[in-house]
């Protein structure tokens, strides 16, 4: 059994009228691909987006390597390093090139020289195929492409774990495939990976891990073949005969 | 008609007699000189108060918090609090009337540079406006631009500075611009405490040779010539930065 790497104990996130989260445990170890599924609503996103406190939550501790980020103690900045995030919407910066994209972090926070930051990005961009893009501005890109930059921005940082917010949901059907390939190709490496995602091809194929979530609970979770060929709660059976 | 007699000796009497040129010049200088600092002092001022304000409006709902948390976050409502009425009241009362309070009042008793004067006056009025020219630009970034930067690891301050304010500057150029034009303009009320601008200048020379015309419309035209530079230079700006979005 491999090390614990993300703890969550009784997370509760409340908005002002609804409970996103109500009670949610789980936890994560080193160099898993957990794949979350839901229909929209249930808390998948806000679940994931509460792991590195871009939501901040109203209850519960989620622990990282140890440490407890929902203490205000502890430096919430240092420990999004080791986090990488990749949005649905990319979120690259467009006023910076794609090599000022992936080594402004590098360079401002883990003190590397220009030289050392862009040798990181450019063995990174190599490895996703983008190498010859690296002068260009995130607009002329394609979501595809701009998908993949995103995660190599992430990566550049050499983060613990990576959270992926629906990574392809904002990408044409076309060039889904390019990016699943990266994270597929990632998850090879043993990075561990929580993925919100609707590909459940995807998260048969790689995932470690499928957890089910709805109205902020998770439901079930399994490994993927047993998740996907015999779930147990009849809730799931009905998702899964409706997405698949 | 420009070429009779006439004119030819209005030109000679109001620019050229006794040196009257030198009011026109040496007001453009004190024109020029006073709007520039005037704009780095609203620059200044109007970025500072952005910031707070935004930050305000970002942070204010937050409940989650340690104790020098709380702490920033009532020193944050306080800032909030007094930018809040320097917007009101600059923006709620005359240009005039605040340049001849900060003079006649403020600086009453004190001997000082009357253009020190009239760049405080107009970079505390032109920091208001830029204010909220610059927050504009600030809630124009999308907020996923902000989560990026947070997620890498960047603090609050270095996300703004990093990510936030290029992008929030380069969307409020054309404004910023028009608010370097409006300032400009603005100083010709100089006069009202006997700063010797442009606008001044050619009062001057209108009082000592009795005739309005060219005076005033050699004020003007100066005027005009700088405007369509600044113009054209926010132009070449604009695109500039814009270069990156094709």
């Amino acid at each position: 059994m491999s090390e614990v790497l993300i703890n969550v104990q009784g997370l509760v996130k409340e908005f002002s009228t609804t409970t996103a989260l109500d009670n949610v445990n789980a936890q994560i170890c080193q160099g898993e691909v957990v794949a979350v599924i839901g229909p929209s609503g249930s808390g998948k996103s806000t679940f994931l987006r509460c792991l590195n406190l871009l939501e901040e939550p109203t209850g519960g501790h989620i622990f990282f390597d140890g440490s407890d980020i929902t203490d205000p103690k502890n430096d919430i900045n240092k420990l999004r390093q080791r986090m990488g995030m990749v949005f649905q919407q990319f979120n690259l910066f467009p006023h910076m090139t794609v090599m000022q994209n992936l080594t402004l972090a590098p360079m401002k926070l883990q003190g590397k020289t220009k030289a050392q930051a862009e040798e990181k990005a450019l063995e990174l961009l190599k490895r996703v195929g983008l190498a010859d893009r690296a002068d260009s501005y995130p607009t002329q890109l394609s979501g595809g492409q701009k998908q993949r930059i995103a995660i190599v921005r992430a990566l550049c940082m050499e983060p613990d774990v990576m959270l992926f917010d629906e990574p392809t949901s904002a990408l044409d059907p076309e060039m889904v495939g390019e990016v699943l390939e990266v994270m597929r190709d990632l998850a090879k490496d043993n990075m561990t990976m929580i993925v919100v995602t609707h590909e459940m091809g995807f998260a048969r194929e790689v995932a470690t891990r499928v957890i089910f979530m709805e109205k902020g609970q998770i439901i079930e979770e399994n490994e993927p073949q047993k998740f996907f060929d015999e779930p147990q709660t009849q809730r799931l059976k009905e998702f899964l005969d409706k997405v698949l | 008609m420009f070429l009779s007699q006439g004119f030819r000796e209005d030109f000679y009497r109001n620019f050229i007699k006794d040196d009257r040129y030198k009011y026109l010049l040496n007001g453009l200088q004190v024109t020029l000189k006073v709007t520039f600092f005037a704009l780095i002092v609203g620059l200044v001022i109007g970025v500072v108060i952005a910031i707070i304000r935004s930050s305000y409006d970002k942070t204010h709902t937050t409940r989650y918090s340690s104790p020098l948390h709380c702490f920033l976050q009532i020193l944050l409502s306080i800032a909030n609090f007094f930018c809040n009425i320097y917007l009101t009241v600059i923006r709620g009362t005359p240009s005039t009337v605040q340049l001849m309070i900060i003079y006649f009042v403020i600086f009453g008793s004190v001997n000082i540079d009357k253009s020190i004067v009239a760049i405080c006056a107009f970079g505390i009025n032109s920091g208001a406006y830029v204010a909220e020219i610059v927050r504009s630009g600030i809630m124009s970034v999308d907020n996923g631009q902000f989560e990026a930067g947070r997620s890498l690891g960047f603090g609050y301050v270095p996300t703004m500075w990093y990510i936030i304010l290029p992008q929030a500057f380069k969307n409020v150029l054309p404004a910023l611009g028009n608010e370097v034009i409006v300032l400009l303009k603005e100083t010709s009320i100089s006069g009202y405490i006997a700063l010797e601008d442009l606008t001044m200048g050619a009062n001057i020379i209108r009082g000592q040779t009795y005739s309005a015309f060219l005076p005033l419309f050699a004020a003007a035209g100066i005027y005009l010539v700088i405007v369509m530079l600044l113009s054209a230079g926010v132009k070449k700006l604009e695109k500039n930065t814009r270069a990156n979005e094709r």
